[in-house]
């Protein structure tokens, strides 16, 4: 689904953000990435996104060469792949639903059809009920799962978390990583950058560990990396 | 999964529908969350949903500019004036040119004879001018209705009266064909003017060639002002929806982040400046129309003194229309010129 192909990011000014990272991720697998601020999980994320473009190495999804692809067909590309963010980046100046829509919109469903979509997204997060509301009267918790359910309404293939519970209390977390869980089961790819290490040890799941723009880690988490990884 | 590089979905896109047709309910499909096998949509639906989405970006991009009333109603009227301006220029041209059109076009030409040429000479000279080529029509004024025709028209009957010889010379009016060219005209009467028995050639309506020539000239001089005041209105456009642009950079942001193309994102910016083109252009219209009306009645009463029933044109329906439709024309290509500018420059970081 998603491969790194020893893939290096060399920012202007020659910071490397990464090194020769190689990684393969399968439908229906969840993955964290960990690392420190600055050990180039953004860096990765953006790749993935096509926010940057990789200095050397291939980045491939469902097969297809990231570089390869040109500016004007970065949208489409985009459209295969759902983000959720740590900052939530929804718009306060429309309801829940207009938010988890845009992508419906943004793709050209029918307005009946996105209606249908958007409230089943909805229904999965549990905010079906406050679809009518602006964001902002929502706490961070509703508000990410706002994201959530925009991240996941248009069912990409490829489902992206930028630190998704770092503002969010242990029990609202675990309740967004069961959602993450959700949608493994049928068959997205999801791959979660977070530094939550306790919330990633009780998940038991695959984990890659970045340090310093290196692959230090892959596999699930022990006791004895946990000193290396964090 | 079936997820298909970004460029082929298009074609892979119908036959995903014509599957969809043929073995799934909708709610079967609704009911499972497949992944990329069901996050398509088809060619005709995606042409309703972009009809759609002009739809409510024009929607949309006016309910924003009335939510701030002044702030747009401000920028209106300064294309409205811009707008306005050469548009009355050209009316006014029109006007003047209408006026001199009501002196019956074509220019004559008088040839006054030597009041003791011979009556054979006289006729010979008539004869000769209207066999040329060009000339519609030949008209002998002998002095006597000269004469008579000055005292009707001059009330100036008891003085001319009291002369005791009449004046006025013999004339011949010469009225050429419309196609007849300036030129030849003056060959004629270069012609005529060096026959003995011809005293001098006047062409009466010398002066409205010239005025036709000088309101051809105004017309020349309204256009450039109106593609200079078009520039202007070109960057007060633009630089309007830059500002609009900038207080919706977040959006773009994100909208860019789910997936938004650039044509996307645009539309609603060029909406906006087909917005403000067309309310300066109606603006502008109202001006006009408003400006024409008060000199409506000063122009009557200057015309009756004239004894002319001369009343001032407007533009007309077309000519409206076509004025609001040029100005919304220019808004949209001020909002494409800013667009085309600063949305490059907004990317997700």
């Amino acid at each position: 689904m998603l491969q790194f192909d020893q893939v290096s990011k060399r920012y202007p000014g020659g910071h490397d953000a990464l090194s020769r990272v190689s990684f393969e991720l399968q439908s229906g697998e969840m993955t964290f990435l960990t690392g420190h601020s600055g050990a180039g999980k953004s860096t990765l994320l953006k790749l993935i996104m096509l926010m940057e473009r990789a200095s050397q190495g291939q980045v491939l999804i469902n097969n297809q060469n990231l570089s390869r692809l040109s500016r004007s067909q970065i949208p489409y590309l985009r459209r295969q792949i759902g983000v959720v963010f740590q900052n939530h980046q929804l718009l306060f100046d429309r309801s829940v639903y207009d938010n988890v829509a845009l992508p419906l919109v943004i793709e050209g469903y029918k307005p009946k059809e996105a209606a249908r979509r958007v409230r089943a997204a909805l229904d999965k997060v549990g905010l079906l009920s406050k679809e009518k509301l602006n964001p902002l009267t929502l706490s961070g918790g509703e508000q990410q799962r706002v994201g959530i359910a925009r991240a996941v309404v248009n069912k990409p293939p490829l489902l992206l978390a930028d630190e998704p519970t770092g503002n969010l209390d242990p029990a609202l977390s675990a309740e967004i990583m069961n959602l993450f869980q959700q949608f493994t089961d049928v068959g997205v790819c999801v791959l979660i950058a977070s530094h939550d290490i306790a919330l990633i040890r009780r998940l038991n799941r695959r984990v890659l560990g970045l340090s310093k723009g290196e692959l230090v880690h892959d596999g699930v988490l022990t006791h004895v990396d946990t000193a290396s990884t964090t | 999964m079936s997820t298909q590089p970004a460029r082929r979905r298009p074609s892979n896109t119908r036959t995903a529908r014509v599957g969809a047709k043929r073995v799934s309910t909708p709610d079967v499909e609704a009911a499972t969350s497949r992944g990329a096998s069901s996050h398509h949509t088809a060619v005709g639906d995606r042409w309703q949903a972009y009809l759609l989405h002009h739809q409510q970006s024009a929607k949309d991009s006016l309910q924003r500019l009335l939510a701030k009333p002044l702030q747009s109603l401000l920028t209106w009227l300064v294309l409205a004036v811009a707008v306005a301006l050469p548009a009355i220029l050209l009316v006014s041209m029109n006007n003047v040119q209408a006026l001199g059109q009501r002196w019956d076009g074509a220019p004559q030409m008088s040839v006054f004879i030597n009041p003791r040429a011979q009556a054979a000479a006289i006729e010979n000279i008539q004869r000769r001018i209207s066999e040329r080529e060009g000339v519609q029509r030949v008209r002998y004024i002998s002095p006597q209705q000269a004469l008579s025709d000055f005292e009707t028209q001059s009330n100036l009957g008891s003085a001319l009266r009291s002369l005791e010889t009449n004046p006025l010379p013999p004339a011949l009016v010469i009225t050429p064909e419309p196609e007849m060219s300036a030129g030849a005209l003056a060959d004629l009467g270069a012609e005529l003017d060096a026959m003995p028995a011809v005293d001098e050639v006047v062409f009466d309506q010398a002066w409205v060639q010239r005025l036709q020539e000088i309101l051809r000239l105004g017309k020349v001089i309204s256009l450039s002002l109106g593609a200079l005041l078009a520039m202007g209105v070109i960057l007060v456009i633009g630089n309007t929806v830059r500002l609009a642009i900038e207080s919706r950079r977040e959006e773009i942001i994100i909208i860019k982040l789910v997936g938004g193309t650039n044509a996307f994102v645009r539309r609603p910016f060029l909406y906006t400046g087909l917005w403000y083109g067309g309310g300066g252009g109606v603006l502008a219209l109202l001006l006009l129309v408003s400006g024409l009306e008060w000199m409506a009645s000063p122009v009557a009463s200057l015309a009756a003194l004239y004894g002319s029933d001369f009343t001032l044109q407007g533009l007309g329906v077309s000519g409206g229309l076509l004025l609001v439709l040029l100005a919304s024309l220019i808004g949209w290509l001020g909002a494409w010129l800013a667009v085309g500018r600063h949305l490059g420059e907004i990317e997700p970081q």
